[in-house]
């Protein structure tokens, strides 16, 4: 799918390197914006689009936090919890958001459009809490602002 | 200091565009290592103003690119823009705001060893301030100030962006190398080291953005202009990245060696409510925690470390009398344990076990002897792991247990049936959370 769909930056990207397999991150990363998730169509693609194994694909989408093996939601909203963050405030925040989208950390909203995720440390902690929305930054995060953000994604 | 040199968007907002940075001498020092320098004068200047890594190792940037064999090519330069220890977000600001020196950076350490194409590896969380960066790289192509034969010189220079995937290991040199190269981020056995076999095998500088971003004033005014500030062995200036419980965080660019602990404290704005400091984490969760006795110790690599830690990235998370010190160090052992790659046992097992000692702990169930385990179980780790993520998980343990001991002991005893207080069901549903892969179960002990 990747292959038609997105041909040129599958061509951007493999001129990048010398080696095909350095394009299996970014590659996934297409996959993973056209299939949804890192399924097993997707890493076959990849896969083929860098010579490797499919074993070997599915084995860097399995290390990595950000390719996701389930279906996610619309929205992947990830709040960091780690220490900075939480020394100011991130964990009632936390608990804020799963009140506000009615799931716990790490689960999906039953219409599909949200995945509540906590994150480690995400290197905005002068900004905490401090959270991602399919990887854009949302900063110095309160109740009423991610109240907000959420309703406005609705 | 009346002007910075790194954080330059504070003093010129627009510095982000080319034509805002080429009016403040941006590139000046590219023209000049181009038209006038041979590659040796300009690794020499960086040589001479003793810049030190400001990754976290802090070893000598200059002596670092001399280690690459002359006669090896391609040679490749590789920035470190994986930024993921806890507390860390100078680089961060770097690429967003004052992307072309960064750029710079790179194109002077390439032309320095040599290097035909550069690798700028930035964490996969960066995806929206890698924009900035990629946006910067393609003015300076449309300038011709990289890509073939910049400037008439007849040197060329290609240098991309990589995104990582979130894993923290990935800032570990070699394990950047390993996820560059398309597999798992783990790290390699060394030697050989990346300065003779790195990228593909190849011949390869490892930087951090930081480190890259000195280089460019370094060239244009000299070694001895760098070394007003600064000490002897720590030169130059260093961004301080402050969070935690004060009351402005952000980052601070400071000469280092020039201001103790307790000033930077007081430059940002103070404790919350004033209240006493009890720690500071000098490095995130990798540093060892200085008690309040520490406070005056100097901002530069020696005194932190004559004073039992580490200055590392120079991420300093501050902590308060309101925390809790073992709530604390269990966020800190969750992370350890959430980013060890399981390449080595030590690692992968004491991380597993240290954060079930404290999930115990904390949950009401635990005794004096949890306590005398933890110790056993950092005891046990230290020195023996593959790479220093699983070294740097010992600290959190053993130096919040070397200073303060008392309060683990009064914690156990006053958590004995259960824990009554309100974070209690957030830690223990991490708990849960990582044992169980994302569904939430209830732990038994």
């Amino acid at each position: 799918m990747i292959k038609e769909k997105r041909a040129s930056d599958v061509e951007k990207i493999l001129a990048k390197y010398p080696s095909k397999r350095s394009a299996v991150m970014p590659l996934l990363y297409l996959a993973q914006e056209e299939y949804g998730y890192c399924n097993d169509a997707a890493i076959r693609e990849v896969a083929e689009l860098t010579a490797l194994d499919p074993t070997e694909v599915k084995s860097v989408v399995g290390f990595y936090t950000m390719f996701f093996e389930e279906k996610t939601g619309t929205y992947v909203v990830e709040v960091c919890d780690d220490l900075p963050c939480a020394l100011r405030g991130a964990d009632a925040f936390v608990r804020h958001c799963e009140h506000k989208l009615g799931v716990r950390a790490g689960e999906t909203t039953p219409d599909g459009k949200f995945t509540l995720r906590t994150v480690m440390c995400i290197a905005a902690c002068d900004r905490a809490p401090v959270a991602q929305v399919n990887r854009e930054y949302h900063y110095s995060l309160t109740p009423e602002s991610f109240d907000k953000l959420v309703d406005d994604l609705k | 200091m009346d002007k910075h040199v790194l954080l330059r968007d504070l003093d010129i907002p627009d510095i982000r565009e080319l034509a805002v940075y080429q009016a403040n001498d941006g590139y000046a020092a590219w023209r000049k290592a181009l038209t006038g320098m041979k590659p040796d004068e300009v690794m020499g200047v960086v040589k001479d103003s003793g810049l030190r890594g400001r990754g976290g190792a802090g070893f000598p940037a200059g002596l670092k690119w001399s280690f690459l064999p002359k006669d090896i090519f391609p040679k490749y330069v590789v920035v470190n823009g994986d930024e993921s220890e806890a507390g860390t977000f100078k680089d961060h600001q770097l690429i967003e705001n004052n992307p072309h020196q960064v750029i710079e950076g790179v194109a002077l350490c390439a032309y320095a060893v040599q290097a035909g194409t550069a690798y700028i590896y930035l964490r996969g969380e960066f995806y929206e301030p890698a924009r900035p960066l990629q946006k910067a790289i393609d003015e300076a192509y449309a300038a011709g100030l990289l890509g073939q034969n910049i400037l008439g010189s007849g040197y060329s220079l290609d240098i991309h962006i990589h995104l990582g995937a979130g894993a923290y290991i990935c800032g570990e040199e070699t394990a950047l190398l390993e996820s560059l190269e398309g597999k798992l981020g783990q790290p390699r056995l060394r030697p050989p080291f990346p300065a003779v076999q790195g990228l593909y095998a190849k011949p390869t500088v490892i930087n951090n953005i930081e480190t890259l971003a000195n280089v460019p004033p370094i060239v244009l005014n000299g070694a001895q202009w760098y070394r007003q500030y600064g000490t002897e062995k720590s030169p130059g200036t260093k961004i301080f990245c402050v969070s935690g419980r004060v009351n402005r965080p952000g980052n601070y660019e400071l000469p280092l060696g020039q201001y103790t602990i307790r000033q930077l404290i007081e430059m940002s704005g103070g404790t919350i409510d004033g209240c006493p400091v009890k720690g500071v984490l000098p490095a995130g969760s990798s540093a060892p925690i200085l008690p309040v006795s520490a406070l005056d110790t100097r901002l530069d690599y020696e005194s932190v470390q004559a004073a039992g830690s580490i200055l590392g990235s120079a991420s300093f998370v501050i902590l308060d009398d309101s925390v809790d010190i073992v709530w604390a160090a269990r966020k800190m052992v969750r992370f350890f344990r959430h980013e060890s790659c399981g390449k080595c046992t030590p690692c992968r097992e004491g991380t597993f076990w240290a954060l079930r000692l404290y999930d115990k702990i904390v949950g009401g169930h635990g005794s004096s002897h949890d306590i005398d385990m933890l110790a056993d179980v950092a005891n046990g780790m230290a020195n023996k792991c593959f790479c220093l993520l699983g070294e740097f998980a010992t600290s959190p343990i053993l130096s919040t247990l070397k200073h303060f001991r008392p309060e683990y002991e009064q914690f156990v005893r006053e958590h004995q049936n259960g824990l009554p207080n309100t974070y209690g069901d957030q830690l223990i549903r991490d708990h849960a959370i990582s044992v169980a892969g994302g569904s939430v179960v209830e732990v038994a002990y």
